[in-house]
Order: C-alpha cells, then sequence, then structure tokens
C-alpha cells in the first residue's frame, strides 16, 4: 500500500473530489480541449490572458482522480503567471512526474513544491499522461492557433 | 512430428469430463506462475487477449527451429512442410466454425482486418449512396469505424440498434430499423464491454428476410460458445486469434464462398495473384486472393494449435466454467459497497463490467494492480456504449478457461483496498 498511498495523497484525493476553479471563468479569452484516447478523460481549459499574464483559469472534464488533481492545482498554481513562467513550470513538472531531469532555467520554488505531492505518480509510468493532460492543453490554450491535444 | 500435430499429442484427453480440471488448464499458462508487484498474478483481462497455453507456445516456437518457410512458393522440402502445416490450421478454423468448405476460411492478422476486408471488399462494391448499414450501440470501435468509412465513400447511411439498460440487444427494436434499403448487419455477438450475447439466429433470419447479409464479429462470442456457420447461415464470421489464447496477429475471416467470389481483392500483392502482366493481372481463387503477401505463417499454424487447444477443453466446458465463476464473481462483488454492474443480461458471457462509485476505473485499475490483479479500467474501445450509459468508462474483470474462485476473492480483496484508500 505504501506506494499507493505516495501516489493517492490526502490533497490529490481531495483536489479530485473538490476540484478547485471547476467551470469557465468569465471574460476566457483562451481555451483548449484535451483528450487522452487511451481511457477517454477529456478536459477543457479556459483562460483570461491579458497583458500577458494569467488573469483567471478555469477547467471542465472528466477523469481520474490523479488528472483531476493535477488540473485542480495547476489552476491554482497559474493564476498571475507569464506565459513563459508557465512553461518553465510545465517542464519542471513534466520532468517531476515522468522521472527524468532535462529541464532547466529558474522555476518557481514555491509552486514547484506544492506539485510535489504528484512526484508519486513516477512509480506508475502508465499514469503519467493522467498528470500532464491538463498541462498539455494549458500549453495548447496559451499557444494561439493550437486549440485541441491529445497525449498520444 | 510435424510441429503442428505436436500440440495435438501434447494435449491430454479430456473426453468423458463434464467439468473443466481448472489446475490442470492453470498449469499450461506458463505466464500464470509468474508475480506482479510482489504478489500472485490474478489476470483478469482475456476479454481484452488471452494468455497462451504452452502448446501455442511449443507449436510456434516448433514453427521456426523445425519447419519455417516461406509458403506456397518453394518446391522444396520446408516449404513444403510449412504450407502443409498453414493449410492444415485453415482446416482447423474451418471445422472449428463448422464452415462448408475450407476456402471460405481467409488468414487475416485479426479481427480488425477481417472487419475491414469486408467493408472496403463487399462493401466497395456492393454498397452504394441510399443504402442502409445497420450496426449496433455496443459495437467494438473495429466493427463501427471501418463502416463508416465505407459510409463516408459510398454515401451509405448508418442505422444504430439499440440496448435495453440491462445491456440486452433489443431485437424488436432492431427489426424496425431494417428494410429493403438495409445493405449489411454487422454485430457483435457477444458485446466485449458488456458481455452480453447477442441473438444471433434471429438477428440473422430477420436479416435476411429484408434481403441483407449479416457479419458478425465473433471475437469475443467465439471464444464463449460453439459457432456453426452453417446452421447460422451467417455470412460474414470474424474471429481473432489473440483472445482464443493464439498468438497475436492473427485471425480469420469466413465468409460464404459465393460471397467471396463475387469480391474483388482487399490487397493487392504477391499470393493473391495467378498472373500478373501490365497488360492484366488475374487474381488467385479464394481464399488466397485475399492475403496478398506474407502472411503470419507461425501465428497462423499457432492459431491452429489454439483451436485444437480450446477444442480438446470443450468449448462447452470453457463456458460452463467461466459462467461459474462470473455467477460467484457477481455474488461476491455484492459485498463491495457502491458497485454498480454494467451489463447484466441474462444471456452474457463471463465478463463483469462495473463502476466502484466515486473512483475513477484508471485510479480502480492502478490500485488492483499493485495487488497483482490485471484488469482493463477505461472505454473497452466501445465509447458508443459507454455514452449509452453516460459514463466514460468502467472497470472490466474478464474471466478465462484459467480463472478460479480464488482470483475472483483477490479481486475482491483488492477491491476492498480501494474503498479503504478511497473511502
Amino acid at each position: 500500500m505504501s506506494e499507493l498511498r505516495e501516489l493517492y495523497q490526502e490533497m490529490i484525493l481531495d483536489h479530485g473530489r473538490e476540484p478547485r476553479n471547476f467551470g469557465r471563468p468569465e471574460g476566457a479569452n483562451r481555451e483548449a480541449h484535451g483528450d487522452n484516447p487511451l481511457c477517454g478523460d477529456q478536459i477543457d481549459i479556459y483562460v483570461r490572458f491579458e497583458d500577458g499574464v494569467v488573469k483567471d483559469v478555469g477547467f471542465e472534464g472528466r477523469g481520474c482522480a490523479i488528472s483531476q488533481a493535477s488540473a485542480s492545482m495547476m489552476t491554482e498554481i497559474l493564476m498571475g503567471k507569464t506565459e513563459g513562467e508557465f512553461k518553465a513550470l510545465f517542464d519542471s513538472f513534466h520532468d517531476l512526474v515522468a522521472g527524468s531531469d532535462a529541464a532547466a532555467g529558474a522555476v518557481d520554488e514555491d509552486a514547484l513544491d506544492k506539485l510535489m505531492v504528484l512526484a508519486g505518480v513516477r512509480q506508475f509510468p502508465m499514469r503519467v499522461k493522467c498528470a500532464t493532460l491538463a498541462w498539455h492543453t494549458m500549453n495548447a490554450a496559451l499557444d494561439e492557433g493550437g486549440d485541441h491535444v491529445t497525449t498520444e | 512430428m510435424t510441429a503442428a500435430t505436436q500440440a495435438d499429442t501434447a494435449q491430454r484427453n479430456w473426453q468423458g469430463r463434464n467439468s473443466l480440471d481448472v489446475e490442470r488448464v492453470r498449469a499450461d499458462f506458463p505466464i500464470l506462475a509468474r508475480e506482479v508487484n510482489g504478489k500472485p498474478l490474478t489476470f483478469l483481462d482475456s476479454a481484452a487477449s488471452a494468455q497462451k497455453p504452452r502448446q501455442v507456445i511449443d507449436t510456434v516456437r516448433g514453427v521456426y527451429e523445425t519447419e519455417y518457410a516461406n509458403i506456397h512458393r518453394g518446391v522444396y522440402f520446408l516449404s513444403e512442410r510449412a504450407t502443409a502445416n498453414f493449410e492444415a490450421a485453415r482446416g482447423k478454423v474451418q471445422r472449428f466454425l463448422n464452415a462448408a468448405d475450407v476456402s471460405e476460411i481467409v488468414f487475416t492478422r485479426g479481427g480488425t482486418e477481417s472487419i475491414n476486408l469486408v467493408a472496403s471488399s463487399w462493401g466497395g462494391r456492393f454498397v452504394k449512396e441510399g443504402d442502409e448499414i445497420v450496426l449496433s450501440i455496443m459495437e467494438h470501435h473495429s466493427n463501427i469505424v471501418p463502416w463508416q468509412l465505407l459510409a463516408e465513400r459510398t454515401g451509405a447511411v448508418i442505422k444504430v440498434a439499440p440496448i435495453a439498460d440491462d445491456g440486452s440487444f433489443l431485437l424488436d427494436e432492431y427489426e424496425k430499423l431494417l428494410s429493403p434499403r438495409t445493405k449489411i448487419v454487422a454485430v457483435t455477438h457477444a458485446s466485449n464491454a458488456l458481455g452480453t450475447i447477442t441473438p444471433v439466429k434471429e438477428i440473422i433470419r430477420l436479416a435476411h428476410a429484408q434481403g441483407a447479409k449479416v457479419l458478425l464479429d465473433g471475437c469475443q462470442g467465439a471464444v464463449h460458445a460453439p459457432v456453426d456457420v452453417q446452421d447460422l447461415d451467417v455470412d460474414f464470421y470474424v474471429i481473432t486469434g489473440h483472445k482464443l489464447y493464439g498468438p497475436s496477429g492473427t485471425g480469420a475471416l469466413y465468409g460464404k464462398k459465393d460471397l467471396l467470389d463475387a469480391m474483388p481483392p482487399y490487397q493487392g500483392g504477391g499470393e493473391m495473384i495467378l498472373r500478373v502482366s501490365f497488360d492484366k493481372t488475374e487474381y488467385n481463387v479464394v481464399p488466397h486472393k485475399f492475403e496478398a503477401g506474407t502472411p503470419n505463417i507461425a501465428g497462423s499454424i499457432g492459431l491452429g494449435a489454439a483451436i485444437d487447444y480450446v477444442s480438446e477443453l470443450g468449448i462447452d466446458r470453457i463456458a460452463a466454467h467461466e459462467a461459474e465463476i462470473l455467477a460467484y464473481a457477481y455474488e461476491r462483488i455484492a459485498e463491495i459497497d457502491n458497485i454498480t454492474l454494467y451489463g447484466t443480461a441474462p444471456e452474457k458471457a463471463s465478463i463483469l463490467s462495473f463502476q466502484v462509485e466515486g473512483v475513477h476505473p484508471h485510479d480502480v485499475g492502478t490500485v488492483l494492480d499493485q495487488e497483482g490483479v490485471a484488469v482493463r479500467a477505461g472505454h473497452h474501445c466501445a465509447q458508443p456504449v459507454m455514452d449509452r450509459f453516460g459514463i466514460t468508462g468502467t472497470t472490466r474483470a474478464s474471466f478465462g478457461a484459467y480463472n478460479t474462485h480464488a482470483d475472483v476473492d483477490r479481486l475482491v480483496a483488492a477491491l476492498a483496498k480501494v474503498r479503504e484508500l478511497f473511502g
């Protein structure tokens, strides 16, 4: 059970049960849809992006505890962040859950600390895509032009 | 002794037994001896792909070690042996399905290719704009998408037969969809997502009454019940090797001889021709017309060994054993709180599809895996039927010839852990 407890920490179960920023925020001007064709999970990310900053962000969708918690925590952390800050965090987060160490550059350490609860995912390679779907979709939402992503 | 007959002689005589000796069956499957995550493997995903008995593994290895060469080409000893073994396997498929003629059996890469072959070749020639194709809502994507591709190409229309809340096929509703415009009905013999066994004889009779052809997707069905294509009077019957305890990448299409004869080739290449020139190419006779290129020689011979294996055990005995395990699973899973079952039709294969309330199937699957219990979690490549129930997926335990009451006990104990973790 210990690896499972590490994967399903209380904070993850909490975010999974009661996701924060669920829904479309008013004034959203960027959005993207993400699919995990493997399991059928879907997510929509909505961003109000003004002056180069994420002013508001929300999501809708259905998925497992990992994907819901990851999306929920991501939205909390990204409030007020620039696109560059998001990308640096995404790189670090990806390394955190995929178990690699390729990322470089300055990262908001506080934000990364919060995401550490998802580090248990690295013991479960089949679940990495669950954790990163929201992030890939956020990436597409911020990239003007791209509005649909899939984990495959 | 040839590779193809090794499997026959290696098997024990099961005649005279009424029930399956499951411990002896388990001893045939080397993989069942391994551990996963420090726990004994509890393999409950045979509906996705079954494990392989030593008889199949030994046959495939025997082909490569002693009797391998390309088929239908060489004039030398090994090629002759490989050809004979390959064609003997075709004969085994013929007898397994009780086809009238061995030329009615086309080897394919599996169920998906078998269906694509019919949709592309038969459909391409005979389905026109405005014609109707009837499917059921519980089809696997492999029995939906090939027909959608055909409909896009031809302007044909797809009609979808509904199911009841318990997953039963609704014969009355299906009958209403049929008309002289119906060209083909393509439905599953047994649903991979719900387990429902469909009333195939009635489905076929009603379709034929309107002049429509019928394709049955038997990828699950042929594993759980004896199939007699002549008695069914079915036009096309599709099987896959890997769910039948045979090698992956193998399968077969049964088609009535006159239908296969009238169909254009599916793929072009070697083997499927009589004579090639740049003026005119003459196609080979069935089934070779549909077998372009070097096929999965060893795999198809392995499929023959798998058919020998299940025939020796007895499909009826396997089905009775699986039904008993399923009944026990129903009984035990009732002990877990807040489980919703999907697919409880009276006639069903040994598939237990369920949701643990408040817990996503993938989370269930991960917890079960930690206990060594392998199940399928997700939409089972049958998203329309998931939509029908308003869900994105289920957790599915499926039982094969080698599963035991103890496997069910381990599943239930692991589900208790899911409850413990997620509350």
